[in-house]
């Protein structure tokens, strides 16, 4: 399949973000440009402070470039009102976050439905089922009505993808997705994702963990605010492999 | 979001909290149960007011002599002599719309029957007195108007008057009492009309024939007043136009001059007690008024405190597609909701405090607007005091609100 006929997902044209603080200037993006098509699986890595959730938040519309275009899907967001990108968020973006975010003393069920409530074209009925399917595919179909609190790290994550799943978004955002699990419980999260990349979706991931990015399709080096290396992987490993190979948890 | 969920969303959040939420609507619900409270007595005494006056003879006109002393001018002694026996007898025939007529000459003073003695007043009247102010004689009969012509000294007495005179149920009928040392034959006793509103006992009184009064008691030639009766409530207006034309006629005052002699329908007087009860009312109400400000501002307080808490959870909704609107709405209707739940609860303290005034044996009734006007208030402090924390909530940015901690 040659480049040429995938369609484009994202596309960044010379986008730079620049912080006022105080006095100074924080260069923190200086002008990204790259593709990203349907069916990638990107991982995005980078030093501390080279940029990347900055990134991250320029393709999840939270924010806006300072310079530059951002096309989402092919519509531009730099001059979109902040509402409009809200719409654009909830229609085309899955976010899922290192700490998980998700409502306490709710329950999966209801987490996962969020997105969907701000969204008016569904119905009770049809944010339940969504959120229903969207929690069986992350493999939680039994704990729907487990309350985030009664619920492993592992599980909450998972509750979060099912949530950043369940719009059926044009890409999943994940920023140190796995940052707050265990080895084990990230290549549980690694199986998923790959689950989800093989089943046609566009994943980009930040992470610390160079070890992650053997499981992508692609892998985005950042370093002080501009790219490094823009690589494909044509050697992707399976998670589920690697899993298998860990030592099993001991009982103690 | 639509409307269901967003009220789902606010119960929620107002139920995750519940003692917190129970402490900021106390100030609503005391408010509010004040307010009705305050209402409710109002409303009871007017209606008391009403029910007192009625049973006076709602259809009572009285002509005192002297200008409207609303002015609060001070007047002439002579001027309070101008209502003469020519004005009394000019009124008994030829007028459209008055029924009955009574002068009346007053003296107060003590009246005696032996060793038992009583402070009283005695009322110089008409046989008519009774049909205007609705006495019924309960025992014996009322002095006639033969009795008038002779000056008889011949009295009904008040049921007070009866007890205090003759203890121990002896029958006064037909002894004889002495006020200001004038023998009277007491020819009837008046069924009691208890104490009116303002605690003044309306059984007190001795009423005999105007002439007895006017020249062996109170040794004047003019009247402290007359009793008028119109031939309705309705028709109360007219009888007064015809009372001031004749009297100001008898009287030979000019076109342009003033009265110099007053008159007023039940109903005026019921009116301006209606609107003295209406002031106090209004006074309450308004200091209760504020404490339902304060109230607000407690609640505007509890959801600053809880928007800065849910920081997080505002940055999340807005990740997955909260506009500003959709979070400032969520918070709005959380203040709206705790502001109106406790309006709901301080309703229903209210009409206990009004039964509970009831038991006290004060004139107290809740009148329907103040429930409605105290929820549409409640409803407008949740809106007002919560606007200023919800669009706090709603401009926070999405970036900064996830990474608070
Ligand atoms: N809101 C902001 N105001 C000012 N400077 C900012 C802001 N956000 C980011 N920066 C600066 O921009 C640069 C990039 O920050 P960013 O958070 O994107 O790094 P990162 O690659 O995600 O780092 P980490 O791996 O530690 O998460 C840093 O120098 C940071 O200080
Ligand atoms: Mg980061």
């Amino acid at each position: 399949m040659s480049a040429m006929e995938r369609k484009v997902v994202i596309e960044l044209d010379n986008v730079k973000r620049d912080f006022r603080v105080g006095s100074e200037t924080v260069h923190a993006l200086r002008g990204v440009s790259f593709k990203i098509y349907e069916g990638e699986f990107v991982t995005i890595m980078g030093t501390s402070g080279s940029g990347k959730s900055t990134l991250l938040n320029q393709l999840g519309c939270l924010d806006t470039p300072t310079s530059g275009e951002y096309y989402l899907d092919g519509i531009p967001v730099r001059n979109m009102k902040r509402s409009q990108r809200a719409v654009l968020r909830n229609r085309k973006i899955g976010f899922v976050f290192q700490n998980y975010n998700l409502l306490a003393k709710t329950t999966a069920v209801e987490n996962v439905e969020l997105p969907l409530m701000y969204n008016t074209t569904y119905s009770a009925k049809q944010r339940r089922e969504a959120a229903v399917k969207a929690l069986n595919a992350v493999g939680l179909g039994d704990r729907l009505e487990h309350k985030s609190n009664q619920m492993s790290g592992g599980q909450m994550q998972r509750v979060a993808i099912a949530r950043a799943l369940v719009n059926n978004p044009a890409v999943i955002l994940a920023d140190e997705a796995t940052g707050n699990l265990d080895t084990r419980t990230s290549f549980e999260m690694l199986v998923l994702f790959q689950k989800l990349h093989r089943e046609g979706r566009t994943i980009i991931f930040v992470t610390h963990n160079p070890e992650i990015a053997q499981y992508s399709s692609r892998n985005i080096m950042l370093r002080d605010g501009k790219i490094r290396e823009d690589v494909e992987n044509n050697n992707i490993l399976s998670a589920e492999e690697a899993l298998a190979a860990l030592p099993k948890p001991q009982d103690d | 979001m639509s409307f269901t969920n967003l009220i789902r969303v606010a119960i929620r959040a107002i139920l995750s909290n519940k003692s917190r939420t129970l402490l900021s609507t106390l100030g609503i619900i005391i408010g509010v149960a004040a307010v009705i409270i305050m209402m409710s007595i109002g409303q009871g005494s007017k209606e008391s007011i009403r029910q007192e006056i009625s049973k006076m003879g709602s259809n009572v006109i009285t002509i005192r002599p002297g200008a409207d002393m609303r002015g609060g001018v001070r007047q002439d002694p002579s001027a309070m002599q101008t209502l003469k026996m020519s004005d009394y007898e000019s009124m008994l025939s030829g007028l459209k719309y008055v029924q009955h007529v009574s002068p009346e000459v007053t003296q107060a003073g003590q009246v005696v029957n032996g060793n038992n003695n009583t402070t009283t007043t005695i009322y110089g009247e008409a046989p008519e007195y009774m049909t205007i102010k609705l006495w019924t004689v309960q025992e014996g009969d009322c002095f006639t108007d033969e009795d008038v012509c002779k000056n008889a000294k011949v009295c009904v007495i008040g049921k007070t008057v009866a007890d205090e005179l003759f203890p121990g149920g002896q029958n006064p009928i037909g002894r004889s009492i002495r006020f200001k040392n004038i023998p009277f034959r007491v020819v009837g006793v008046l069924k009691s009309k208890g104490y009116n509103n303002w605690g003044m006992d309306q059984d007190n009184l001795i009423i005999a024939p105007y002439t007895t009064v006017m020249k062996r008691i109170a040794a004047q030639t003019y009247f402290s007043s007359i009793s008028v009766s119109a031939l309705s409530e309705e028709v109360s207006e007219k009888a007064i136009e015809e009372l001031t034309a004749l009297l100001r006629a008898n009287h030979k005052i000019k076109e342009g001059m003033d009265d110099d002699f007053t008159i007023r329908s039940q109903q005026e007087i019921m009116e301006t007690m209606s609107s003295t009860m209406d002031t106090v009312t209004l006074i309450l109400v308004v200091a209760a008024a504020f404490s339902l400000l304060v109230a607000g501002i407690g609640i505007m307080n509890i959801m600053l405190v809880s928007v800065t808490e849910r920081t997080k959870e505002i940055g999340l909704r807005m990740s997955v597609g909260a506009r500003g609107r959709d979070i400032s709405r969520q918070f709005l209707f959380e203040s709206i909701i705790i502001s109106l739940s406790g309006g709901l609860i301080g309703i229903g303290v209210g009409y206990l405090g009004s039964w509970a005034a009831q038991l006290m044996m004060l004139p107290a009734s809740v009148p329907l607007w103040s429930v409605l006007l105290s929820f549409g208030v409640c409803a407008c402090i949740g809106l007002i005091f919560g606007y200023v924390p919800a669009r706090k909530a709603a401009l926070m940015d999405p970036i900064e609100a996830l990474r608070y901690e």
